[in-house]
């Protein structure tokens, strides 16, 4: 049984759990209170052992259409500083589970932003993404620049965040911002899918992995090779290791515990 | 003036009939008309009632294309028109729309479909045509090229052999030809074919629509996957020759109603 919250749904499938932003009037803007929710809904998912993998959705008009703009056109330099409203990104940075983002319609702004800081991105036919601060006279900052960069490269990354323009799904998926394309109608199940796979498997090893994947931003390939490498050393200490290898060995399909 | 009628739509057992109406000048497209046409297959996209579509054109003739007498073609380099603009407006988001509303689409082509006219005919799902109607795909006589998917939804339908025949001659293309090269469903009598079409219609409203709806989906995606590239190549490529000596030409001969003298630039 999970929290009930006022601007996002969760549920829990079997091992999946899903999070659907719910502001349908605003088109899932990204007030503080929203990502305030979703913080505490990923760090009550993170700490639940059930759970595997967690889905991020929106609705099928909008993944979330940027932030809640009205809520800071008014600050100041110094105010907004102090306001802090980045922090709460942080800690979405910080969950330990692979988080898929199933993207329908808008994921624009702060919308883009927060699909891209999650760990893997299907996107439905209708999905639209881009960064259009710009165009209201300021810069993404929840991560647009530093993430949109890595994933498709300097000149695709310029072009989009200093025109503004939006691609679409199939663009998305040429130039690798997104993992899948998919219909609408199944954009869930297609993510599920994707999170069952996942869940099936050592979850102490999925834990690791996506730790060790995101390192690759932070460090050199010197430092990445090693923190890979100690990442490896500390599963063969896990019971899921043993059994992993013992089934393989044994030509069977593995039966993990999360242990 | 804006003539509100220029584009009616009635609404029968499930069909939504829309009717271009500009009968005097064959239908042709002014920029209005192209807008209101957007608009109407907006309307009957989001009504639930409206299970397939018709599209005809009143009086003699199905739709001549652009009204040449009525270019607000908006702004290019220096003196010249910006076609590119006008078909990314204008014409393509017609086309992209036809092919993506998950309704069946009969054209009743009750006469004459020159230029963006006969692209319109071709966009859609079925076609229901007049004994007595034409083709013709009149770009080039104008120092165009074919626009609205002419390019593409053509030569896939009939190859590239017979498609550039057609394009590079301008000539009218009889329904019966039309027919035999596989682009028409049904050929009627002139005075049956609107009526023909809506009974079509009425019949595929009653169907399985999201089965349709699905179908033509999975159509599009194995037919025209690169849709929306190609419509904006199109537009690429008339603005270049939108900017041509022998459009001008073209235009002008048009409308003095002489042959054109084209010296190929």
């Amino acid at each position: 049984m999970t929290m009930t919250y006022k601007t996002i749904l969760t549920e829990i499938e079997g091992n999946i759990a899903i999070i659907r932003l719910n502001r349908p009037k605003a088109l899932n803007a990204l007030s503080h209170e929203l990502m305030g929710e979703l913080v505490e809904a990923l760090n009550e998912f993170d700490r639940d052992d059930k759970v595997r993998a967690i889905i991020l959705t929106g609705s099928d008009r909008a993944f979330a259409a940027g932030a809640d703009i009205k809520e800071m056109a008014d600050e100041d330099t110094v105010s907004i500083m102090l306001k802090d409203q980045f922090a709460t990104w942080d800690r979405v940075r910080q969950c330990k589970k692979p988080i898929i983002a199933a993207v329908s319609g808008f994921a624009l702004g702060g919308g883009c932003e927060l699909a891209m800081t999650c760990d893997i991105i299907i996107a439905a036919e209708s999905a639209q993404f881009g960064q259009p601060e710009i165009n209201i006279g300021v810069i993404p900052g929840a991560g647009g620049t530093q993430r949109l960069t890595r994933a498709v490269g300097k000149y695709k990354a310029m072009e989009m965040i200093l025109t503004g323009r939006p691609i679409t799904a199939s663009e998305a998926l040429q130039i690798g911002l997104v993992n899948k394309v998919v219909a609408n109608e199944i954009l869930l199940d297609e993510a599920r899918a994707l999170a069952e796979e996942i869940a099936k498997k050592s979850p102490i090893a999925v834990r690791l992995a996506k730790e060790a994947i995101l390192k690759v931003f932070d460090t050199s390939i010197t430092e990445g090779l090693e923190f890979e490498r100690k990442n490896f050393y500390m599963l063969f200490s896990s019971e899921d290791q043993k059994e992993g290898m013992k089934a393989f060995i044994e030509k069977r399909p593995a039966a993990f515990t999360g242990r | 003036m804006s003539d509100e009628n220029i584009l009616l739509i009635e609404r029968q057992d499930g069909v939504a009939i829309i009717t271009l109406n500009r009968p005097d000048k064959l239908n042709s497209f002014n920029d209005e008309l192209t807008f209101k046409l957007q608009d109407a297959l907006k309307e009957v996209e989001k009504d639930d009632s409206v299970r397939s579509i018709v599209i005809t054109g009143a009086g003699r003739g199905f739709c001549a294309g652009q009204d040449l007498q009525n270019r607000n073609f908006g702004e290019g380099q220096g003196k010249r028109a910006s076609l590119g603009d006008s078909i990314r407006r204008r014409y393509n988001p017609i086309v992209t729309k036809i092919r993506r509303l998950e309704k069946p689409i009969v054209a009743a082509v009750n006469g004459v479909a020159a230029g963006a006219g006969m692209s319109l005919a071709l966009a859609c799902d079925f076609r229901i045509v007049a004994d007595n109607a034409s083709f013709i795909q009149s770009f080039t006589k104008v120092g165009l090229i074919p626009d609205s998917g002419s390019t593409f939804v053509l030569p896939r339908m009939i190859g590239p052999t017979k498609a550039l025949e057609l394009m590079y001659s301008a000539e009218k293309l009889e329904a019966q030809t039309a027919f035999d090269l596989g682009l028409i469903n049904k050929l009627v009598s002139s005075d049956t074919v609107l009526s023909e079409a809506i009974e079509f219609a009425a019949k595929l409203a009653k169907g399985p629509s999201k089965a349709f709806g699905l179908t033509k989906r999975a159509v599009n995606k194995a037919i025209f996957p690169d849709l929306e590239e190609l419509l904006e190549y199109e537009a690429q490529l008339q603005e270049i020759a939108g900017r041509s000596d022998d459009f001008e030409e073209g235009v002008k001969a048009f409308i003095e109603k002489r042959q054109p003298v084209y010296s190929g630039k």
